[in-house]
């Protein structure tokens, strides 16, 4: 069970009416290496990996839903009072005839998502090094686009994500850690 | 002095049809040098954390985008 917290994790502001960042955005939004492949990524292995390490992929898979809420955020403002004339000037033009200014589950070329962009191995190594190498991805996507950007408010709020990135994929790491660890060794804090 | 940003330079042809870019970079995270996080870590106050995305000072390491005007208060 969840319990939903009406607010963003971090403040989404965008200061430039620039539609073309949408359209690299719905990247993180629907993309292969995007926050809701992730969030289902982790949620659906927990049920499958040690107990030591179900909580983790269950604090991270949960978070990741709230960065797939910031990205709407961003994408919503940047296309919501945008005319026909400037989303087709933004190469929004197709995304406009399918769905308005409807947001949509595929990545910046316009492939719809699917869930054969992750996987669920049930090996607990294998399994974790996938969402490693997953925040590692997503990290590096974060840098494309902010590299696109020149708007300050909007990457701030991505370099905000792009941090969690890197944390998650520090705590994946651990947990690959705590798995190798010979049982009964004493440890020492 | 250590940094988490990493260049190379590639080869370059004679008959490469763009102008080259001489160094290539790429950026090598915090989080691949720590292993397991040690305790008593040095920490940002709570509110700073909130805005940075990270408690501990160390995992700490922001990207900044070529066409982006940096503004006050950002860091590196």
């Amino acid at each position: 069970m969840w319990i939903y917290e009406k607010k963003l994790q971090y403040p989404v502001r965008v200061s430039t009416c620039n539609p073309k960042l949408a359209k690299y955005l719905i990247e993180q939004y629907g993309g292969a290496d995007g926050e809701l492949a992730a969030a289902l990524r982790y949620l659906n292995q927990r049920y499958t990996i040690p107990d030591k390490v179900i909580g983790l992929l269950t604090d991270i898979g949960t978070e990741e839903l709230a960065h797939l809420e910031m990205i709407a955020t961003m994408v919503y403002k940047l296309t919501k009072d945008a005319t026909p004339e400037q989303l087709k000037e933004a190469g929004l033009d197709a995304h406009y005839v399918d769905h308005d200014r409807a947001l949509f589950y595929h990545n910046a070329a316009g492939v719809p998502f699917t869930a054969t962009y992750i996987q669920a191995k049930g090996d607990p190594i294998t399994d974790l090094y996938e969402d490693i190498a997953a925040e590692e991805k997503a990290r590096a996507t974060y840098q494309w686009i902010i590299n696109m950007s020149d708007d300050p408010d909007l990457n701030d709020g991505l370099r905000f994500l792009r941090e969690r990135e890197i944390i998650h994929a520090q705590r994946f790491r651990e947990a690959v850690e705590i798995l190798k660890e010979e049982r009964d060794r004493k440890k020492f804090f | 002095m250590f940094t988490t940003r990493k260049q190379y330079e590639p080869y370059i042809s004679p008959f490469d049809p763009c102008p080259p870019i001489r160094v290539k970079t790429y950026v090598t995270a915090p989080n691949q040098y720590v292993g397991f996080q040690p305790p008593n870590l040095p920490q940002f106050p709570l509110h700073e954390a909130l805005k940075k995305g990270t408690l501990w000072k160390i995992f700490y390491d922001p990207y900044y985008g070529p066409y982006e005007m940096k503004r006050k208060g950002d860091q590196q």
